[in-house]
């Protein structure tokens, strides 16, 4: 049973600590929900797990399986199964969405499948997500809708089928349908993959989808409360303010 | 006009190429023969007499030295090439063999080195003609039968002036003059090897043909000269490799090409550049195109330590299009690589495009020199130029140097610039989605230089994508 482990973690950008002393722990076929106000850390949290090189590691680590991840490059950490949604991904008009959704996965499974197969896999994981095959051709993400960029990042979480997936506000900007189909992709992957999730989100309306085991409140860098989907609910009728002040 | 689809794997041409750079082959002793070092009129007109060559021939030789003494050196020169000591180098190097029209005829270790480049088996999988060149001479020329058949004559230069001087008079150096500047004169001078293609009048040729120049010897001065032209409403793709091995001494490159497309016709000119780091590469490439004609220039300056290129088109005739697209790549410290297109509009309603892509690295150094003019009496003439600059560290540099000089009111000119540093979050982005750092800065670059590998035949497109991931191997190897 694979597990992420963040223990301890204080992160500094630029001198100054955004995340002091954050645990949290999660195993695969759980779902974690992770709430806070704007400002609280929480896309942070998800680019210093990843190992974005603006958010320096100054305490604590990271464990994958037991195997301390902390320093490892980005590419390493996915090679070993760790997936994250960007919230509001760059774009990238010089690079076509087929060659890059190619190369990860050669770079991903190794290039033992032939060039036919990945571009199948490629074309489904498109598909899978509500899109039509036409978007392959476009620059990545460029001139994409806010519900485009989304389902793609889900696309990708489909191709690479990972063991623990951080998805950072997956639901917001997205219509209904197009969250009725995020929520599908996430349930599909617990279900065939037993993939173990850290969702990101303000709102409960994905939660009614996805069944959380554990919501987690951010507040100014640290977890301030962990509980039950009844914390989402409270912070939905009463606002963060009902949580934070204890 | 569609290309037809090249049969073989181009990759293998390019990948012995980079093998005989990196001394993976073993240097042969060629047989050569040397002709005195020195720069001085007895040594042109044993040249010359070695070639057999016709009256006017020599006359334009000695013209051209006499013209190389007087003009002055360009002052924007970089140092290595201003402080040349040309009369020190081996002008002529002749291979200890003529010319084959049948490589069995072709001896040993030169055919064996064309061989291991991959050069004969693409001739024989999809070029319809092919000119070798080693050192200063044509060591090989064949066009196929039925090219032949239609009055395509593809010849080396040395026997295109023997089988049809009156046609070599009439254009060659007729449209880049030896008064144009020191080098061109010096090479007006020295000229030899190189190709001559004539298409004749309504012939189109669907696959490209090929001149292959190699420099073997340290301190070799190659000077070859290529001349097409492309009759009324004819048209033909041309395209040029080059390599050198790694030599213990500089080499000096100071090609030729001079393109004529006229009425409706078109010419693509397309280059590989790869020589090997102490290559000075100084290429001079000009056309006119006439009523209706195309021009493309197609060019990857990616070897050479030093390397200057310009490919340039007069618009002579109402209505002619000329387009240039240029990559390249400065990767080591020391690396200058000078271009820039030129496009001189002289009739009304000629269009012109040029795209300039410079990529550097590791100290390298770009410069973009273009100019584009519309003369009097061009109206209605339209120019775009684009030129990017990526540079992928700190201590690269790029320089832009734009002229436009437009004497018609109505002309549209347009100039578009940008340098651009390699996007960190792009970088990022990549290595979050597994693929490494290498693989994502190579994504990066070619992507960068998207719009002038679709020009490209899969084959050469592919062999560009190489040679560049190759070069970024090094990137930060020197910081």
């Amino acid at each position: 049973m694979s597990e992420l482990k963040i223990e301890n973690l204080t992160v500094e950008v630029e001198g100054k600590v955004i995340l002091r002393n954050v645990n949290l722990s999660v195993k695969q076929g759980e779902i974690h929900a992770l709430m806070g106000p704007n400002g609280s850390g929480k896309t942070s949290l998800s680019l210093a797990i990843m190992g974005h090189q603006k958010y320096k590691i100054r305490e604590g680590r990271i464990l994958l399986d037991g195997e301390d991840i902390t320093n490892l490059e980005p590419n390493e950490k996915v090679k070993r199964g760790l997936f994250l949604a960007f919230q509001n991904p760059v774009e990238i008009d010089s690079i076509k969405l087929s060659t890059l959704l190619v190369a990860e996965y050669n770079a991903f499974y190794g290039e033992r499948t032939t060039p036919l197969e990945v571009l199948n896999y490629v074309k489904s994981s498109v598909k899978n997500v509500g899109l039509t095959e036409s978007i392959l051709n476009r620059g990545v993400f460029q001139g994409f809708s806010g519900g485009e960029k989304k389902r793609i990042e889900m696309a990708q979480m489909l191709l690479l089928k990972p063991k623990i997936s951080i998805l950072d506000e997956p639901d917001s900007g997205v219509d209904v349908d197009g969250l009725k189909i995020i929520a599908d992709a996430i349930n599909k992957l617990k279900v065939e993959n037993n993939t173990g999730y850290i969702i990101i989100t303000h709102y409960r309306r994905i939660l009614d989808y996805v069944n959380p085991d554990l919501v987690h409140v951010l507040n100014k860098g640290t977890v301030v409360a962990s509980g039950g989907k009844e914390l989402a609910r409270l912070i939905d009728e009463k606002g963060y303010e009902a949580v934070i002040k204890n | 006009m569609e290309e037809k689809q090249l049969g073989l794997d181009l990759k293998e041409i390019i990948e012995a190429s980079l093998d005989a750079r990196d001394e993976r082959i073993s240097l042969q002793e060629f047989h050569s023969r040397v002709v005195n070092a020195g720069l001085r009129r007895d040594v042109i007109e044993e040249i010359s007499r070695t070639k057999r060559e016709p009256e006017w021939m020599l006359k334009l030789r000695l013209k051209g030295l006499e013209l190389f003494e007087k003009l002055p050196t360009p002052n924007w020169l970089p140092d290595v090439l201003a402080g040349l000591d040309i009369s020190s180098m081996n002008l002529y190097v002749k291979p200890n063999t003529g010319t084959a029209r049948n490589w069995d005829e072709v001896p040993n270790e030169i055919r064996n080195y064309y061989d291991e480049l991959g050069i004969i088996k693409s001739e024989q999988d999809y070029l319809a003609g092919l000119v070798a060149q080693f050192e200063s001479e044509p060591i090989y020329e064949n066009v196929k039968k039925e090219l032949e058949k239609k009055g395509v004559i593809m010849l080396s230069m040395e026997s295109a002036v023997q089988k049809y001087p009156d046609l070599v008079k009439e254009y060659y150096m007729r449209i880049f003059p030896p008064s144009d500047h020191k080098f061109a004169a010096l090479h007006a001078a020295l000229s030899s090897g190189g190709v001559f293609v004539y298409v004749p009048k309504n012939v189109r040729l669907v696959t490209p043909i090929e001149g292959f120049f190699v420099i073997g010897t340290p301190q070799e001065a190659q000077f070859e000269h290529t001349l097409i032209v492309a009759d009324e409403n004819s048209s033909i793709h041309f395209i040029e490799g080059c390599s050198a091995p790694r030599l213990s001494k500089d080499s000096f490159h100071d090609g030729m090409v001079e393109l004529y497309a006229k009425r409706n016709a078109r010419i693509k000119f397309t280059t590989i550049q790869n020589w090997s780091k102490n290559v000075i590469n100084f290429n001079n490439k000009r056309a006119w195109a006439d009523e209706n004609a195309t021009i493309e220039w197609v060019e990857g300056s990616l070897g050479a330590k030093v390397s200057l290129v310009y490919p340039s088109t007069i618009l002579r005739g109402e209505g002619a299009t000329s387009t240039s697209l240029v990559v390249t790549m400065a990767g080591s410290p020391g690396d200058w690589k000078d271009s820039g297109s030129k496009m001189i509009h002289s009739a009304p309603n000629t269009k012109s495009k040029v795209v300039n892509k410079n990529i550097g690295f590791n100290g390298g150094v770009n410069v973009y020199r273009g100019l584009i003019r519309v003369n009097k009496g061009a109206t209605a003439a339209r120019a775009y130029v684009k030129c990017d600059s990526l540079m992928l560290d700190d201590i690269t540099k790029a320089y832009t140097f734009p002229h436009n000089e437009v004497m018609e009111e109505d002309a549209d000119v347009a100039h578009e610039a940008h340098t651009l540093r390699m996007n960190e979050e792009q970088l990022f982005y990549l290595k979050v989605r597994g693929i490494d750092e290498k693989e994502a800065t190579s994504m990066l670059v070619l992507g960068f230089i998207d719009d002038i590998m679709r020009e490209l035949p899969f084959e050469y497109a592919t062999m560009l994508n190489q040679v560049i991931k190759l070069e970024l191997e090094k990137l930060g190897a020197v910081a």
